[in-house]
């Protein structure tokens, strides 16, 4: 039987670790609504719905089409990108004139959040619909002598490649340097030629699928998925992004490690609290240092 | 043939203007008044007619933070679900009369506003995202099973020993009253006339000598306070309640959608609002609240897209319409 100061560094030792490999599926779950923010200046309240949704995409896939989760990882997203590019010319056209773009944009969203969480109570009911553990690699993987549970590898192990495919589109190809460039600065782009409506359109659908592709692993890393989850998520996510830097991907990598970390303490440490440490972080951050670890300047949104 | 001066025609005319928006706004105030008064001699439902009510003034809440200072708080239901909890905890614990507890949730809803002053150190987004964060934390530790010696934590409160459905619904009359009345003043004096000012363009009002930070931490802190009456009140009514009915989100949307619908900025508009979209609500039938939250939800988007000053806004630009009829509109 291992000693206290023995007991204590295991616990600590696989807090650490567990919260590196949530933190990587959380800043994959945050990306999207970064790069919506990044492009565009919106923030996207529908994107813990978008989320969900993926969620429900891949139990429908499985359960009618039987296809493995980790595929439907990747089924989800030309679906999600062609509902964004509908989304996007459907709503954001008409607001673009508006006088107080920011809070209506907010408010828009937030009932398209709204719509979002009906239709998919409507349709499909309240419960929560989970996928058996045994579609994804489900033996439990032991590192440094403690077992971790392998959802949350394969989680991680699915969100690194994407991520990694998300910022080599980024930063290496022509469409995601005139992203980058209408993020810098959206007139500046048009001055040089950037047909900034489209990248903005491209960058909304790309966003969204970002969501709803992390909305598969969702299932395993949150035990499930339900209609009303959408909410609670975006706060997460919202946390994440400004905890980093608003606009900066990189940022956003780094506070969802930051944030698995501190979650999967509160986990280990103080049990009945630890939902509270989004809600803690979001407002800690945005109180103490609104421009975020990666933030040069204060971006106000 | 005495000739008026034209200038004094014109500043007699718009006199005149001001004067009938100040009787116009009064009545607003007694019409709903009276109405309450006389409604549950024809409608025996009294609950329904005091949810109403506690709607009505949560409108009016987000009337005063979001028309008058352009703050929209995603999280309102925090200060409402803390007057609730104020309350009912200072009727169960320290045996005050209820109609006192009333204004306990008011003071609980003023402590939480004040806890919460910081926020407005951020804007948009921030403030809408910070806000909800907030409520949700604080319903978090008030339900929390390790305080239910404080709280009962999740297993809610019983109010019945306290139950009187006549002092209930008078509470309520007043407190519409009072929060018509806040409208009104804020409507009708220099001090919501800063407001506005700060609303519209805060440098510059800063510069015309308006105590930015000041003035907006006091309308804030009066929309906090009327939450946190109307959540006592709410609880009240409702006798038997848990943290999660009154630390609700959809509390904040359908507050919001209540004030959106009829037009902030106005003093009708969210009355307007809540009794229309209230009243559909109960005539429907509550038997799938999904539904309701698929049309708030729509409206929402609706009133984004084609009428963001709401039903007052449509109302009053179709009425310019038909009176300058071929005339130039200035």
């Amino acid at each position: 039987m291992p000693n206290e100061g023995k007991l204590a560094y295991l616990l600590f030792e696989y807090s650490i670790i567990a919260g590196v490999l949530l933190g990587i599926f959380y800043a994959f779950l945050s990306m999207g609504l970064n790069l919506i923010f990044g492009v565009q200046k919106i923030i996207n309240l529908a994107h813990g719905d978008m989320v969900m949704l993926g969620g429900f995409g891949a139990w429908e896939l499985y359960y009618t089409y039987h296809v493995n989760p980790i595929l439907a990882v990747v089924i989800v997203i030309p679906f999600t990108v062609a509902l964004g590019l509908a989304l996007y010319y459907l709503l954001i056209p008409r607001l673009s004139g508006a006088t107080d773009m920011e809070t209506l944009s907010l408010v828009l969203f937030f009932g398209v959040s709204q719509v979002i969480e009906a239709l998919t109570t409507l349709g499909l009911g309240n419960n929560e619909r989970n996928l058996p553990i045994n579609s994804i690699p489900s033996h439990p993987i032991h590192v440094l002598g403690q077992a971790f549970a392998a959802e949350a590898w394969v989680a991680a192990g699915v969100s690194l490649p994407l991520l990694a495919l998300f910022f080599f589109y980024l930063y290496g190809t022509p469409l995601g340097r005139q992203t980058r460039a209408v993020m810098a600065d959206s007139n500046e782009a048009a001055a040089v030629g950037i047909d900034s409506g489209r990248v903005s359109a491209i960058s909304f659908g790309i966003g969204l699928a970002l969501a709803t592709s992390s909305g598969v692993m969702a299932i395993f890393v949150l035990g499930g998925v339900n209609p009303s989850e959408g909410p609670g998520l975006t706060i997460i996510a919202f946390a994440i992004v400004v905890f980093g830097s608003l606009g900066n991907p990189f940022g956003t990598l780094l506070g969802g490690v930051l944030f698995g970390i501190a979650y999967e303490a509160a986990q280990v440490y103080a049990t009945s609290w630890s939902d509270l440490v989004p809600l803690v972080l979001v407002l800690g951050v945005i109180l103490l240092k609104p421009q975020g670890l990666l933030g040069k300047r204060t971006r106000v949104v | 043939m005495a000739k008026v001066p034209p200038r004094r025609l014109v500043s007699r005319f718009t006199r005149m203007v001001i004067d009938r928006s100040i009787s116009w706004d009064l009545v607003g105030i007694v019409v709903p008044i009276a109405a309450f008064g006389l409604a549950p001699k024809f409608y025996s439902n009294e609950l329904l007619l005091t949810y109403m009510m506690v709607y009505i003034v949560m409108a009016q809440g987000i009337n005063i933070s979001y028309g008058f200072t352009g703050y929209l708080p995603f999280g309102y239901v925090g200060f409402f679900g803390a007057g609730a909890y104020a309350g009912s905890l200072a009727v169960l614990d320290l045996h005050v009369p209820a109609i006192l507890g009333v204004l306990i949730g008011g003071v609980g809803g003023l402590l939480v506003g004040s806890l919460l002053l910081p926020l407005f150190r951020l804007r948009g987004a921030y403030f809408a995202i910070g806000s909800l964060a907030a409520a949700n934390a604080l319903a978090d530790i008030i339900s929390n099973p390790s305080l239910t010696s404080i709280t009962n934590g999740p297993y809610g409160i019983n109010l019945a020993s306290a139950y009187s459905s006549g002092e209930i619904y008078v509470s309520a009359m007043v407190l519409v009253g009072l929060s018509l009345a806040v409208v009104f003043y804020l409507r009708h004096s220099q001090f919501g006339l800063s407001l506005r000012a700060i609303k519209e363009d805060e440098y510059s009002a800063s510069m015309a000598g308006v105590n930015v930070v000041k003035q907006r931490s006091i309308a804030w802190l009066m929309a906090a306070t009327m939450a946190g009456m109307a959540g006592s009140i709410f609880g009240w009514a409702t006798t038997v309640f848990y943290p999660s009915a009154v630390f609700d989100t959809s509390i904040s949307v359908i507050s919001i959608v209540f004030a959106l619908f009829g037009g902030t900025g106005s003093l009708w508009g969210p009355t307007f609002g809540a009794i229309v979209l209230y009243s559909a609500y109960t005539a429907v039938g509550i038997s799938n609240p999904q539904y309701f939250q698929l049309i708030y939800g729509v409206i929402i988007i609706a009133l984004i897209l084609f009428a963001p000053k709401g039903i007052v806004g449509v109302a009053k630009t179709t009425r310019a319409r038909i009176f300058t009829r071929g005339k130039q509109v200035v």
